[in-house]
């Protein structure tokens, strides 16, 4: 069997450590991923979804346990290892799309590449079209984020976080914003990628319609895993 | 073409995003740098104008013989003899061995140019009239090199040989002479000759163009009783500025006394000095201020920019990468207002040299750009823009990309 695309061990996070105010957020996490599954990690609000998504995109750092990515530990990882392999495994979706509004659509889309080699080129471009066509924005290359629409917008934001192929999409209530249509092709969209590219998806949704159509649940609840549940069969093992 | 890099496109683009006020902070990086390079320019030009007509009819360094003293006749025992020892009248004296002096003075580093001359006090004598000159006899070819007496010459011509003498404009029209009259020439030593006038010049100075009178040097010798030797030696130097050091290192040297221009110009000098440092205080204050404002801009920058600075480090772009981004544009606002302050200051000095003007109409100054002034203002710009952006660049990099995707 392949390296687990994501590894969490005893996970916890805490904030405001030292303080009176000290909180525990995420109280000893274990789960694994493995690749090319499309995983939903459902909770309540303040359940630690969006801050295990931060650990698991090293935003943050966890207060204790192990995280490893593609087989590497990261908590022994200086701030330019993570920031670089962050780049290197890591697509980002959030749930304000958050595209640059200083660049165009498919300079948006490229801007992965382009950090990871230091300017812009014609093949990074060319790819950036393609994938902008791919998620069905051809004509819409050129606009600036404002001049689209919210749909438009996450669909470039995929488009984004798909340019370099990585090993782990992070989606944050990718659809939250997004009515039902434009929900659904978002979502649409990101389960062609899973099955055409074997890329590997964690997504945090409060939407449980979108959570039944991925393979496997889990669920959060006071910061402990309460469910984890493969309600597809299908997913890749 | 080279894809600029990343750090640049992300720089101008924020920049582009942020028009007005990047627009705004050009606009007061002109204005402070216009101000620096017109002031600097027109102090630099003034002041130049008014040395070079102070050294137009003088000599960068003017050489004597040592001062005689008074030298007790009778030995030391450590007790005085006299209450006060008189210093001794200064005669009209030659420098000793002045023609072994001279090719030495003439070879020492940092002078270009060494003239002999002997010169003292004598009376011009034309029919009844008779007027106090200052006889000053030197080689015209050598005293060409000191003041440029050549370019000054208003009728006759430049020239001295036999009993050759240049006089000034004012003196010739006390006498009631000009070219080709004669003028006859005593001196307290004793010495009388007649002279014949082939030039007549105007230094732009009304006394010496009434009191100098210019002969060959063998004719002032004789006149002034100072056979075959020199009475002073004028030395250009390359550097005007350098003249009170070579005038202390020569002294040393030689032992004779060097007079240097800074010295015989103190007061001028402390002027110029004073108006330079009084230039620096508002140069510095500028500066400070362009600072504060391109400083100012980033701050508000990096905090709306909170969102995509978290985006951005999320999608790999290291810490340091960021800071580079942000100060990229505090050094362009530096280069770009830089820029255009030089060409704003260029057109003010253009204005302002065509609206005030000499008496005789000339202007008070040439409104030049001197390259150097715009360099030092162009680089002093970009190192300002770019301190100003440190603290803004290093909140930028230091900001939680967690934090700023949450709460941007």
């Amino acid at each position: 069997m392949a390296e687990p695309v994501l590894r969490l061990d005893g996970v916890r996070k805490s904030y405001n450590v030292g303080t009176p105010v000290e909180a525990e957020v995420l109280h000893g996490i274990d789960l694994v991923i493995e690749p090319g599954e499309f995983v939903a990690l459902i909770g309540p609000s303040g359940s630690g979804k969006s801050t295990l998504l931060h650990l698991v995109g090293l935003l943050e750092r966890p207060s204790a346990g192990r995280i490893a990515l593609t087989g590497r530990e990261t908590t022994t990882l200086d701030e330019d290892a993570l920031t670089g392999l962050r780049g290197r495994a890591l697509g980002f979706i959030f749930q304000f799309h958050h595209l640059i509004p200083a660049f165009t659509a498919v300079e948006n889309v490229y801007m992965p590449l382009m950090i990871e080699r230091g300017h812009p080129d014609a093949a990074m471009r060319a790819r950036a079209m393609e994938l902008l066509a791919r998620v069905g924005l051809e004509g819409h290359e050129h606009k600036w984020p404002a001049q689209l629409s919210g749909g438009q917008q996450q669909r470039v934001a995929i488009a984004r976080a798909l340019s370099f192929d990585p090993p782990l999409v992070l989606a944050d209530e990718p659809t939250g914003n997004l009515d039902t249509h434009s929900a659904d092709d978002v979502f649409a969209l990101m389960r062609e990628f899973n099955r055409e590219r074997g890329i590997t998806f964690l997504v945090v949704t409060h939407d449980p319609r979108l959570a039944q159509r991925c393979d496997r649940v889990v669920e959060l609840l006071d910061g402990h895993v309460v469910r984890d549940e493969r309600i597809r069969p299908g997913a890749p093992s | 073409m080279i894809a600029p890099p990343f750090e640049w496109l992300v720089a101008l683009r924020f920049m582009r995003e942020g028009r007005a006020q990047s627009s705004l902070i050009i606009i007061g990086v002109t204005v402070g740098v216009a101000v620096i390079v017109f002031l600097t320019t027109l102090i630099n030009s003034l002041q130049a104008s008014l040395i070079d007509r102070v050294l137009g009819s003088q000599a960068h360094i003017v050489v004597r013989p040592a001062e005689e003293l008074a030298v007790p006749s009778l030995p030391r025992t450590g007790t005085a003899i006299a209450a006060r020892i008189e210093p001794r009248a200064q005669r009209l004296r030659s420098i000793d061995q002045w023609e072994q002096i001279y090719p030495l003075l003439e070879r020492a580093p940092g002078v270009v140019a060494a003239s002999p001359m002997v010169s003292g006090p004598a009376f011009a004598t034309r029919g009844s009239a008779s007027k106090s000159v200052v006889l000053m006899g030197v080689d015209p070819d050598r005293y060409r090199r000191i003041v440029k007496l050549h370019e000054d010459i208003v009728a006759g011509v430049f020239r001295l040989t036999g009993t050759d003498a240049l006089i000034g404009i004012e003196l010739a029209k006390d006498l009631g002479v000009t070219v080709g009259d004669k003028l006859r020439i005593t001196t307290a030593e004793g010495g009388a000759d007649v002279l014949t006038i082939v030039g007549v010049f105007d230094v732009g100075n009304r006394d010496l163009n009434r009191r100098w009178v210019f002969t060959t040097l063998r004719v002032s010798q004789t006149l002034l009783d100072v056979p075959g030797g020199v009475t002073s030696i004028d030395l250009a130097v390359s550097q005007i500025f350098d003249a009170e050091d070579i005038s202390a290192r020569l002294t040393s040297a030689t032992g004779l006394q060097f007079d240097s221009w800074m010295r015989t110009n103190a007061q001028l000098l402390a002027a110029l000095r004073n108006q330079t440092i009084s230039n620096r205080m508002i140069r510095s204050f500028v500066v400070i201020i362009v600072a504060l404002g391109i400083a100012s801009v980033l701050v508000v920058s990096v905090v709306q920019k909170q969102k995509e600075i978290g985006i951005l480090r999320a999608m790999g772009a290291s810490r340091r990468r960021i800071m580079v981004v942000f100060l990229l544009q505090g050094a362009t606002f530096g280069l770009v207002g830089s820029l255009l302050g030089g060409a704003l200051g260029f057109g003010l000095l253009q204005v302002f040299a065509t609206i005030y003007r000499n008496a005789d109409g000339t202007p008070i100054f040439a409104p030049n750009l001197d390259p150097q002034v715009l360099a030092v203002a162009c680089v002093t710009a970009i190192a300002v823009g770019l301190l100003a952006a440190a603290v803004p660049a290093r909140r930028a990099a230091r900001l939680d990309p967690a934090n700023a995707i949450r709460h941007g």
